[in-house]
């Protein structure tokens, strides 16, 4: 299953590699992209793993940039 | 965006008080009026970033850049550097704040680009017009587009016709002619009349959605080029910062005479240089400029990996049929024969010139009663060749003419027309019927007549290449591409034909689809691994030649779902040319970006090395980081411009 989350005031492009390589590493996560230019999140992973997926890719991205919003879209 | 303006405005004008007030130092007093000031400076220029420095060590994140520009500048300040400590957060804000705005700027224009989204629907409920969202109507309904308005939705022309501006999609100029029964895509504008649409396709299918779908996507796929940089920076801080430690601490105890604060200043140069912001951004800057400015030339990439790809491609294989040619059967040529039933008796030129010689005239008059007795002959079939004799002759044709009209299948037909038996067909009809005919090696499709069991003469139909494609192949030479293939299903000779108009360097003729997989494989086995490998093709039948190349390309991808789908680059027109652009601004883009990291590193090793040697100040420092940043960003976004490309 693909999600696709909108990472609001993303503003630096070195912290969305960071949270690209740290998302990839989650258990259950295929691929993940965070793209800079569109302020995109995009997780590719198993279904049943993926609540947990979220919560934790929600937290890195907290932990790297605290102003983004991540927002469905 | 105002704000920070202001702040940095505040900050300077502090800053350089401080710095006037230092130069005229005259008592102590002084001296730390003007410290104060500095740290008032400082505090405006950088607080921000003190504080989320201090909140992401809290969170156990270290070696972002707030932090290491806060331990920079704060260890200029213990140092008693006060001025460069605070140019230093001076300008690490306006870098900032220039970067976002280039970012914006190119995520705006972009927006801009493919601002094709439409907003409202015009449709009828009951006897009233009424508007709506896109995508609450359904396929088969009826909706109106008046002039001026964006067509919302694809379907077909019930009612009107009009001119539609589709620039938007195809990057197109010349406006487009429509009339009932045509199609229309979402997207294009409609410009003079009013027109009454069937829709076909509903919002999410419609062109429009799968456009901005495929281009919003197409940064997603990272190119080689941005996973090398992001890989460097992630070593690059580290390995900067841990030199920078060192640098403050070893010399000192090791060098005899070496005093903390000269080593201290020298390390700190490193801190402020080892910030990777200026690489990691330029990079995907530049491609999503390349990608945006492809679009706007009617060219879809699907991601900046493509891009990459498209600037290494020095072999592009074509497939020949909708490609390369138009992909329509014409009539190319008709050649009466002199003998038999055409002669100028039989056709009605009793004033024929006494000496033989035939005018212009004559022989037109002749190829068109040719012509007009082929098309009676084949009324009746609907094969595409019947079609196509049908449509060159052009004029209505009168059934009462025909009689006993025959199809023999896999020769052609035969019909008596006028009381003459007429047979139109390849050579095997007229073996069948023991005609005997020229013999000709022309590239096509040849319908041979014979009136009476008399050979009259042969009609050759061919695809007609397209007039945009010797300009593609010659600017794809330029471009720099080493070959070009040609695969098709034709025959050798029409393959032959197409390939030596268009000095193609390879022609593969008689396949069949699947053969164009292997033949392809074939091609690419002989290949080096640098180089890359594009396939061209509309799409049609060829979805899996499309994947199997280095880089696939459909053209006139418009309104077709399996090559949008199969194809890496999608070409909105028929125009084979765009591939030339597309691979231009493939290598403008490239180039910018690699213009960007070696510039970038370059500069910062530079100075790293000065830094180290103590032979630049802090000021350096501050341009390997904050100037390389904004030149880098100022460099990627001329991959926006491909007007001229």
């Amino acid at each position: 299953m693909t999600k696709k989350f909108l990472l609001k005031g993303l503003g630096c492009a070195s912290c969305a590699a960071k949270m690209e390589s740290a998302i990839c590493k989650l258990d259950g996560v295929k691929e993940a992209t965070v793209n800079f230019m569109t302020s995109r999140l995009i997780i590719e992973g198993d279904d049943d793993k993926m609540p947990s997926i979220i919560e934790q890719a929600e937290k890195i991205v907290k932990k790297i940039e605290p102003d983004v919003v991540v927002k469905k879209a | 965006m105002r704000k920070r303006i202001w702040r940095i405005v505040i900050a300077a004008f502090i800053w350089a008080a401080a710095e006037l007030m230092k130069s005229n130092i005259s008592s102590d007093y002084m001296e730390w009026a003007s410290a104060a000031l500095f740290l008032a400076s400082y505090l405006i220029a950088g607080g921000d970033i003190l504080m989320k420095a201090a909140r992401n060590i809290v969170r156990g994140n270290i070696f972002d850049e707030n932090f290491l520009m806060s331990i920079a500048t704060i260890g200029a300040f213990l140092i008693g550097e006060y001025p460069e400590g605070v140019a230093v957060m001076l300008f690490y804000q306006v870098g900032e704040l220039f970067q976002d705005y280039a970012v914006d700027t190119s995520r705006k224009s972009i927006a801009e680009l493919m601002d094709i989204r439409p907003d409202y629907v015009n449709i009828y409920k009951g006897n009233e017009l009424v508007q709506t969202d896109p995508d609450e109507v359904k396929a088969g309904d009826t909706i109106v587009i008046k002039a001026g308005e964006r067509v919302p939705l694809d379907g077909k022309v019930l009612e009107g016709s009009s001119l539609l501006d589709t620039s938007a999609l195809t990057g197109e100029p010349v406006p487009r002619e429509v009339r009932e029964g045509s199609e229309v895509l979402s997207g294009c504008i409609n410009l003079t009349g009013v027109l009454t649409v069937e829709v076909t396709r509903e919002y999410e299918e419609s062109t429009v959605s799968r456009i901005l779908d495929l281009v919003e996507n197409a940064t997603n796929k990272k190119s080689r080029s941005e996973r090398f940089i992001t890989r460097f920076a992630r070593y690059y801080t580290p390995v900067v910062v841990a030199i920078a430690v060192l640098l403050a601490i070893v010399p000192p105890l090791l060098i005899k005479d070496a005093n903390f604060s000269d080593w201290i200043y020298r390390s700190l140069a490193f801190l402020v240089v080892s910030c990777p912001c200026a690489l990691v951004i330029s990079v995907p800057l530049s491609f999503f400029g390349g990608i945006g400015g492809a679009s706007s030339r009617g060219i879809l990439v699907k991601g900046g990996n493509y891009l990459e790809a498209l600037a290494r491609t020095d072999r592009i294989v074509f497939d020949k049929t909708g490609t390369l040619t138009k992909g329509v059967f014409r009539v190319q040529e008709i050649r009466p024969s002199d003998a038999g039933f055409l002669t100028e008796a039989a056709i009605g030129l009793d004033n024929a010139n006494a000496d033989g010689k035939k005018t212009e005239n004559e022989i037109e008059t002749r190829k068109q009663k040719l012509l007009e007795l082929a098309a009676h002959a084949e009324h009746y079939s609907n094969h595409p060749i019947s079609l196509s004799l049908k449509e060159a002759y052009g004029k209505e044709i009168n059934p009462g003419r025909i009689s006993d009209a025959e199809e023999i299948s896999g020769h052609g037909v035969r019909a008596v027309v006028d009381g003459k038996e007429i047979l139109v067909g390849n050579k095997r009809l007229m073996k069948k019927y023991n005609i005997f005919h020229y013999q000709e090696a022309e590239a096509g499709t040849i319908a041979h007549i014979a009136v009476d069991r008399q050979y009259a003469g042969y009609i050759l139909i061919a695809d007609e290449i397209k007039e945009d494609a010797r300009k593609a192949i010659r600017e794809l030479k330029e471009a720099g591409i080493r070959q070009t293939y040609m695969l098709t299903g034709d025959n050798e000779e029409a393959a032959m034909k197409t390939a030596g108009d268009l000095q193609l360097d390879h022609a593969y003729a008689n396949l069949l689809p699947g053969d164009k997989v292997s033949k392809l494989e074939e091609i690419l086995k002989n290949s080096s691994p640098k180089s890359k490998l594009a396939f061209a093709g509309d799409g049609i039948n060829d979805a899996p030649v499309l994947a199997r190349a280095d880089v696939g390309i459909a053209m006139g991808g418009l309104g077709s779902d399996a090559a949008i789908e199969a194809a890496d680059v999608v070409i909105m027109t028929d125009e084979p040319s765009k591939i030339a652009t597309a691979i231009r601004i493939a290598k403008k883009t490239l180039r910018i970006a690699w213009q960007n990291i070696n510039m970038a590193v370059i500069i910062k090793i530079a100075v790293l090395i000065f830094s180290a040697l103590g032979l630049t100040t802090l000021w350096a420092a501050i341009f390997a980081d904050v100037g390389v940043t904004i030149i880098a960003v100022l460099n990627s976004l001329r991959a926006l411009n491909v007007k001229t490309l």
